[in-house]
């Protein structure tokens, strides 16, 4: 299953400086295990310690938040695109 | 703390609603009364509203721009901070002799000469838990542009326990959010983020920089956006957070949901008071910007002695490249994200001395090169910018 993550702005610098990167995955969990395999500095900003994906980091299916699908068991299909949202403060600095 | 600016030409009315525009009024709005959309209907309404603009500068000055122009009656203006030069590259409300100005009177001003006939407060101050309440309950709607977790979530819950939208734009280099929480139903900021990121995981604007039309975008997003809710017209985005991406120039919209448990807008809300929001986001004090790790370190005015005196310094430069271009200590760069694999590009035997810009991130790096061996390291107090201050005045600041 090819499935597009797309790395947010904030994140990029960690990524290698990529916007977006294809990987193949049936499940969420399995797409954000393969792009912190890929992506190691990315590991520590999207998962805590034990694991569990923080809290200030959101990420959809196509344009649904998978806390209100199956969360990281949320299946992904051939096409779908996966987004990592993370909270970001900055307006008037 | 707080002036008015007393409308010119509008006529004072028992009710205190406009019911008329003045001849003059007509001719400006023209352009918006032949729109039925707006209309003569739509323009009292945006004569009679209040809106509240959190934060003048990045975002507040498109806002505060359209919001003047399109005639919204009463504006108020919250910004404790003063003009400063590298404003000017995106702030465009201010000129440069704004310099050195409170950014509330400058925008005052400026909004005023715009606009005469509408009414603009000031409150130049730094919005607390003590004082939002306060402040925003005799606003319409309330707009948040400003720049830190602390003060988002102060301004979502707020605006919660008032009943009140809050139309929410946040920007980061060349990236934009944009949303409307606080509506009837919708889902608001914690429902969306739960917590904010501890500090140091997230970069800030300052660090990470910001270009400038982007906030000119999303503020102009949020300036329609708020339009639309006075006139109660089209369809907000609440419930959709609208992600742009200046550089790919792509326009994304994700499904935002109300969250029956949240804290604070859920069925059973646990959050009935506004809270200490410095200590929710982990921030100590008002101005930490997180916490520091303490190192050894060297003033700029020693390090100049010791190099004076032909010591044996070696100077490592952790900033990224783009920032060296800009200026540099004829250090070594090892962009701080690149140092745990370059770490053998130096010899712990020398005595090695570390900056930055300000004296942030070359203080992870000492704390990081400590715990990897090295015991001969300071950090340089202050960064290039002390440098600049202390020693060589020819360094540009940035
Ligand atoms: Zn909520």
């Amino acid at each position: 299953m090819s499935v597009k993550v797309i790395i947010p702005t904030p994140l990029r610098v960690y990524a290698g400086k990529a916007d977006s990167t294809e990987v193949s995955a049936k499940t969420v969990g399995e797409a954000l295990g393969q792009l912190t395999n890929k992506f190691g500095d990315l590991r520590k900003h999207l998962f805590t310690e034990d694991g569990k994906l923080r809290s200030f980091v959101n990420v959809y299916v196509n344009d649904e938040d998978i806390r209100y699908l199956s969360k990281e068991n949320t299946p992904t299909k051939d096409g779908d695109t996966i987004s990592i949202v993370p909270s970001i403060a900055g307006g008037f600095v | 703390m707080s002036t008015k600016v007393q409308p010119i030409t509008s006529q004072p009315n028992p009710t205190g609603k406009a019911t008329t525009l003045t001849n003059e009024e007509i001719l400006r709005y023209s352009r918006h009364l032949i729109m039925p959309e707006v209309g003569m209907e739509g323009q009292l309404k945006l004569k009679n509203a209040k809106a509240l603009l959190i934060g003048t500068g990045g975002l507040g000055a498109p806002l505060g721009l359209y919001l003047a122009a399109a005639g919204v009656g009463h504006l108020g203006l919250v910004d404790f901070d003063v003009v400063d030069f590298t404003n000017l590259q995106r702030q465009v409300t201010f000129g440069s002799d704004d310099v050195g100005k409170p950014k509330a009177l400058a925008a005052q001003a400026r909004l005023s000469n715009l606009n005469p006939d509408i009414e603009i407060e000031t409150f130049e101050t730094k919005l607390t838990s003590e004082n939002a309440l306060e402040l925003f309950k005799d606003f319409d709607i309330i707009v948040d542009g400003t720049d830190n977790f602390p003060t988002r979530y102060l301004v979502n819950d707020a605006c919660i326990l008032l009943g009140k939208p809050n139309v929410y734009g946040s920007i980061f280099r060349f990236e934009g959010q944009v949303t409307v929480f606080g509506m009837p139903d919708g889902p608001c900021y914690r429902c969306l983020y739960p917590e904010p990121p501890p500090p140091g995981l997230v970069p800030s604007c300052a660090e990470g920089g910001v270009l400038g039309v982007l906030p000119g975008i999303v503020g102009s997003i949020q300036a329609m956006e708020t339009i639309k809710l006075i006139l109660g017209t089209g369809e907000s985005l609440k419930g959709r957070l609208l992600l742009f991406d200046a550089l790919a120039m792509k326009f994304r919209e994700l499904k935002l949901r109300k969250n029956h448990s949240c804290p604070m807008c859920g069925d059973h809300p646990t959050i009935t008071k506004l809270i200490d929001y410095y200590e929710f986001c982990g921030v100590r004090g008002e101005e930490a910007p997180g916490p520091d790790v303490q190192v050894p370190e060297i003033t700029p005015r020693d390090l100049k002695s010791r190099l004076d005196r032909g010591d044996d310094l070696f100077i490592l430069d952790v900033r990224e490249p783009h920032e060296f271009q800009i200026c540099n200590l004829n250090g070594h760069l090892i962009p701080l994200g690149e140092l745990p694999r370059r770490v053998h590009e130096l010899d712990s035997s020398r005595e090695i001395v570390a900056h930055c810009r300000s004296g942030k991130r070359s203080a992870e790096a000492v704390d990081f090169l400590r715990k990897a061996g090295f015991r001969k390291i300071l950090n340089l107090k202050g960064g290039i910018l002390a440098w600049s201050d202390e020693v060589d005045p020819s360094v540009p600041k940035y």
